[in-house]
Formats: C-alpha cells, sequence, structure tokens
C-alpha cells in the first residue's frame, strides 16, 4: 500500500478538466444562490438534462457544438419552470425547484430513451472534449469557462443585469424602483439552468456517457467550488473595474480546487463510500472560514484591550 | 393630483385577528400639496402609503394618481409615478451595490431595462453633482458599497433615488424615525429643499409633532384608519402641538394608551 505521487501527477489534468466542468455549473448555481438569492434544487435535473439531451443528439448524429447548445435551450425551459412555479403560483423557492427535479428524473429518462444511461464513444463520434486527451480536453472546457465569464460579466453590467442583481439584493427597492422582480426571477433561473445544462453537456461528452443520476450532488459541489473560490477570492485584495469577472473567475478556481482535493482523497485511498463525508466536511470547513477568522480577529482584539486596560 | 375614495382594507379578514386597518379613507390632494401625516400607532398610516404604492390590492374604495385609476396596477407599475422613503434606512437601497449602482436603477424607473450599459458616462458626471448637494460627503465614493453609508447617508439618498425620476408623489413613511435628532433635522432639511425645488405633491409621515407642524403647507391626522382632522394655509400655520395633543384625546376618547406614547415622543 504505498503512496505513488507520480500517480496523483498523472491524474492531475484530469482533475483539472472536471474541475472546469464543475466551475462552469458553479457559475450557474452563481446566478441563482449568489445573485438572485434564490436556493434553487433545480440543478441537479437540469445539470442531468444537459448531459442526456447532448448525448442523444450526438447519437442521433448531429454535432456536438449544436447539442451542447441545445442542451443549453432544455436547461432555460428547467429554469422556467421553477421560475413560474415559484412567481405565478406563489410556491417555494426549495420546493419550486424540487419539484422540477423530481419530475426531471422521469424526463430525463425518456430522453434517454428509458434507459438509466446511454455511452458515446469517443471513437465513433467527434466530441468537443473527452477524458481520454485531457490536454485538448482542459482547452476546451476552458474556452467555454471563459468565454461565459465575458458574457456574464457583460450582461450583470447591463440594465437588465442590474435589475436582476437589485431583485436579489433588495426586492422591495426592487419594486419601488419600478422593476418587475417577479420576471427578472424567472429569467435568472432560467439562465442560470441554461448554464448548469451546459456543464451537464459538456461532462458527459467528458466521460463518455450520460447518466440519469449524473447531477446527483451537483448543488453541494457547486456550493463548494462557489465558497472554496471566494476564500481564495479574499487572499487577494486587489480591487480593479473589472473585480466581477474576477470574482466569476475564482468561481472557476474554486471548481479545480475542490476537484483537486477530491483527487488527493481518492489518491489517499479514501474509501469511496465517505466520498460524500469527505466533500460535506470540505463544504462545511469553507463555509465556517469566514466566522473562525472574525473570531480571532475578535479574541485577539480582547487580549490587546486586556493588556491596555492592565497598563492603565 | 391624488384623490382615495373610500379606501378599505381589512387584513386577516373572516378571522379572528381581522383589523380595518383602512375604514372607508377619503383624501384629495392638490398638485403642490406637502402634506404631514400624524396619528397614534397603529393607525392606518402606514397602511394607506402602503395602499397608495400597491404593496397589495385594496378591498374596497378607488386610487386616481393624475387622472389614472391605479388600484387594480401592480407594484412595480405604480412606481414609475411614485417616490418612495421607508422608515427603516435598509429598505430603499441595494446595500451589496454601488452608490452609483442604486442612482443609476433610479434613474431608470419607469424605462425600459435593456442591454446597454447600466449607467453612462455622463450619468456619473450628474450623480456626483447631486450628491455634492447633499453635503454629506457621498460625491467621492460613488463606487462605495451603499451597505458602508449610515443610516442618514442612506436616507438621503433614498429620497434623492426617489425623485431622480419626478415622481408625481412623494411618499416618506417615517424616513427620519431611525435616526439621531442632528441627522434627522438634516435630512429634514435636504427632503424640504428636493420637494420645493420640484415642487412635489408628498405624503409624509412622522411621529414629531413640531416636525408635522412646521414642514408642509397641510396636515391630517389618522385614527382606527380613518382621516379624523384636515387643514391647511393659515389654519395649519397656527396649530400648536397642545391643540394637536387635544385632537388626539378627543379620537382616542380618552382611553388615553396611545395619547400616553406620543406625548413621550414629544419630548
Ligand atoms: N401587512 C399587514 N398584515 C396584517 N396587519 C397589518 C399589516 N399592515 C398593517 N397591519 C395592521 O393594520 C393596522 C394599521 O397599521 P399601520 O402600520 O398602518 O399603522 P401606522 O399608523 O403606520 O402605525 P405606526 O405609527 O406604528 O407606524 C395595525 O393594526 C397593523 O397591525
Ligand atoms: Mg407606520
Amino acid at each position: 500500500m504505498s503512496l505513488n505521487i507520480g500517480t496523483l501527477i498523472s491524474a492531475f489534468p484530469g482533475y483539472l478538466a472536471q474541475g472546469i466542468i464543475w466551475g462552469i455549473m458553479a457559475l450557474g448555481l452563481y446566478i441563482s444562490f449568489r445573485v438572485l438569492e434564490f436556493s434553487d434544487l433545480t440543478v441537479d435535473g437540469s445539470f442531468a438534462a444537459g448531459g442526456a439531451v447532448t448525448v442523444m443528439l450526438i447519437l442521433s448524429g448531429k454535432p456536438a457544438l449544436l447539442a451542447v447548445f441545445a442542451a443549453v435551450l432544455v436547461g432555460i425551459l428547467c429554469g422556467l419552470c421553477t421560475g413560474l412555479l415559484h412567481t405565478k403560483f406563489g410556491i417555494a423557492p426549495i420546493l419550486s425547484g424540487i419539484l422540477t427535479q423530481i419530475a426531471l428524473y422521469s424526463v430525463n429518462l425518456h430522453i434517454l430513451g428509458n434507459k438509466a444511461n446511454q455511452a458515446v464513444s469517443v471513437d465513433k463520434y467527434s466530441l468537443l472534449l473527452s477524458l481520454r486527451h485531457p490536454g485538448p480536453a482542459i482547452a476546451a472546457a476552458g474556452i467555454f469557462a471563459a468565454a461565459l465569464i465575458a458574457v456574464m460579466y457583460w450582461f450583470f453590467g447591463t440594465e437588465l443585469g442590474s435589475a436582476i442583481r437589485a431583485t436579489g439584493s433588495n426586492p422591495n427597492m426592487s419594486k419601488a424602483q419600478g422593476i418587475n422582480i417577479d420576471r427578472m426571477k424567472v429569467l435568472a433561473l432560467a439562465l442560470s439552468n441554461g448554464t448548469v445544462a451546459l456543464a451537464g453537456g459538456l461532462m458527459a461528452q467528458y466521460q463518455g456517457f450520460a447518466d440519469v443520476q449524473m447531477g446527483r450532488g451537483a448543488i453541494v459541489i457547486g456550493l463548494a467550488a462557489i465558497i472554496i473560490g471566494e476564500v481564495f477570492r479574499r487572499l487577494i485584495k486587489i480591487t480593479t473595474p473589472f473585480d466581477y469577472a474576477i470574482s466569476l473567475f475564482f468561481v472557476i478556481v474554486g471548481g479545480i480546487v475542490y476537484y483537486v482535493i477530491m483527487g488527493i482523497a481518492l489518491w489517499l485511498r479514501l474509501p469511496t463510500n465517505d466520498l460524500k463525508l469527505f466533500t460535506a466536511l470540505i463544504v462545511a470547513f469553507a463555509l465556517a472560514i469566514p466566522q473562525l477568522h472574525e473570531r480571532r480577529r475578535l479574541s485577539r482584539r480582547k487580549a490587546g484591550s486586556g493588556k491596555g486596560g492592565a497598563g492603565q | 393630483m391624488i384623490e382615495l375614495k373610500n379606501v378599505t382594507k381589512v387584513f386577516h379578514a373572516g378571522t379572528a385577528n381581522e383589523r380595518r386597518a383602512l375604514d372607508g379613507v377619503n383624501l384629495h390632494l392638490f398638485p403642490g400639496d406637502f402634506v404631514t401625516v400624524i396619528g397614534s400607532n397603529g393607525a392606518g398610516k402606514s397602511t394607506m402609503l402602503n395602499a397608495i404604492a400597491g404593496v397589495w390590492p385594496i378591498d374596497e374604495g378607488s386610487i386616481v394618481l393624475g387622472g389614472k385609476e391605479i388600484s387594480h396596477l401592480p407594484e412595480h407599475r405604480r412606481a414609475p409615478m411614485l417616490g418612495r422613503v421607508f422608515q427603516d434606512p435598509m429598505t430603499g437601497t441595494a446595500a451589496d451595490m454601488q452608490i452609483l449602482e442604486n442612482l443609476a436603477l433610479a434613474a431608470r424607473r419607469g424605462k425600459r431595462r435593456g442591454l446597454k450599459w447600466h449607467y453612462t458616462p455622463i450619468e456619473r458626471e450628474d450623480y456626483r453633482e447631486l450628491l455634492n448637494m447633499l453635503g454629506l460627503g457621498l460625491e467621492d465614493r460613488l463606487t462605495a458599497k451603499v451597505g458602508l453609508l449610515s443610516g442618514g447617508q442612506r436616507q438621503a439618498l433614498t429620497l434623492l433615488m426617489a425623485t431622480l425620476v419626478q415622481p408625481q408623489l412623494l411618499l416618506l413613511d417615517e424616513h427620519t424615525a431611525a435616526l439621531d435628532p442632528k441627522t434627522a433635522q438634516k435630512v429634514l432639511e435636504i427632503t424640504d429643499r428636493i420637494v420645493s425645488e420640484n415642487s412635489l405633491t408628498t405624503l409624509m409621515v412622522t411621529h414629531n409633532m413640531n416636525d408635522a407642524i412646521r414642514h408642509g403647507n397641510r396636515l391630517i391626522m389618522m385614527d382606527s384608519g380613518r382621516v379624523i382632522f384636515d387643514c391647511s394655509g393659515e389654519e395649519k400655520k397656527k396649530l400648536t402641538v397642545e391643540d394637536l395633543m387635544e385632537k388626539f384625546s378627543s379620537a382616542s376618547g380618552g382611553s388615553g394608551g396611545s395619547l400616553a406614547d406620543d406625548r413621550a415622543l414629544l419630548s
């Protein structure tokens, strides 16, 4: 049972590629959880839907890029569904998401031709990326991530994007400023799930199959990426006009870091059964960091003032 | 300018908690009226302003603003005609957006929000000037997050945002109540200036009777969801706090409970 650092290093490109893809997924989550402050649980379903649509279209002979584009459209529909359940019928955010997610389980089975999974071989079809060629896979995922960051930076800087940000930040103020917050919520959820489905489409190609379960735990991984990214973001104390783009970039960084940590866990032969437990611990830890940091700062200040008091 | 006719709002209708918050309110404001609104806790002052703003639909009556019936419109559709400042300084601004972004959002009230950049360079300069006139040192902090501002600064900013697009009616609901006395006076001064410069029709709720007498050209008192006293012009100028206390006690039928609360607020 020796640990060979060589195996870890040779696996690294794979983790990098998967990290970027999950980072793209996390950028989708960022729109709902961070911008809109809406806990959207649709994503487990829309991620799998993106994968399923992509694989089935490629199997039917469509070009991979077109398949991914269709996946985005399907993701947008998933988001619309959750958004309308919430805004038109007043169903609570979490429940709206869960309803769509559950419905998508059946829908995804149908998309996959009533099978739990469908393989798409890189030998037979021309895919945008595959784990068989890690280098080009990293490049392809990186291009999608960079393009997405650019588009999100632009969009959330427009009047419309700004209205979505305001809706998330203060819905009452937004209504008082004439913003139709219901419309903004639906729009943001659609864009969020479109992005998640894009990541699903890329992941299915990377791993060479789509599985009805492939989105399981996506929310936790996405949140982990966002939060780890924020922890790293805080270490870099520069402010530029492109702050927002940098924050988005760090979501991708968070995805990569998460995957490398998981890779190290696997390399250390952590039982695969315990991986989910490990994930939860990482996320809990990353979430706790700001609190721990604050507490340390306070206790240090207390110690300092104590000394001052003794000196008087 | 605005006309409320028999406006009625019942909360929790048909339950043990039923509450007739507005009980057939009639009110007509002329263009340029600056009306201060007083009344004890629970009199229905905020409910009246919320009914105008469309926070929820009213049960009965009509609200006509600038010749247009608005009582069936959703809140965001009435917003272009209304400027609003709230009691809680947190309510009127988006804390994790910049001062500049908040102002730019307000400048687009009632306009189509499309795919143009969310502010223009010209706007930036305009806002700097407007903030300069507030005299709160905000002009050099355009890109600061609003969450970093004090309550008074936030209320002044909200006032600016409420009037950036000229509203047909300005609704101020105890917008100085959460501020210390000095800051409250400063924000009231700014209010007076903005209202008179733009000749805005205004409804201002306050618990401070001195302020209610000193500001505006007209004063109304509410009790149990009705307007029970309405005076303007010379008659208002002659009002004293004692007169108002008198009205309060006759309104509350000598029960005195809410009266004592309001007397405490006078000091
Ligand atoms: N959204 C609501 N749901 C239920 N009851 C409400 C609601 N808003 C107001 N009320 C009730 O309506 C009555 C009038 O309340 P309102 O807030 O208008 O009083 P107010 O005159 O503004 O008092 P204050 O001086 O305390 O602000 C109160 O009894 C209040 O409890
Ligand atoms: Mg009130």
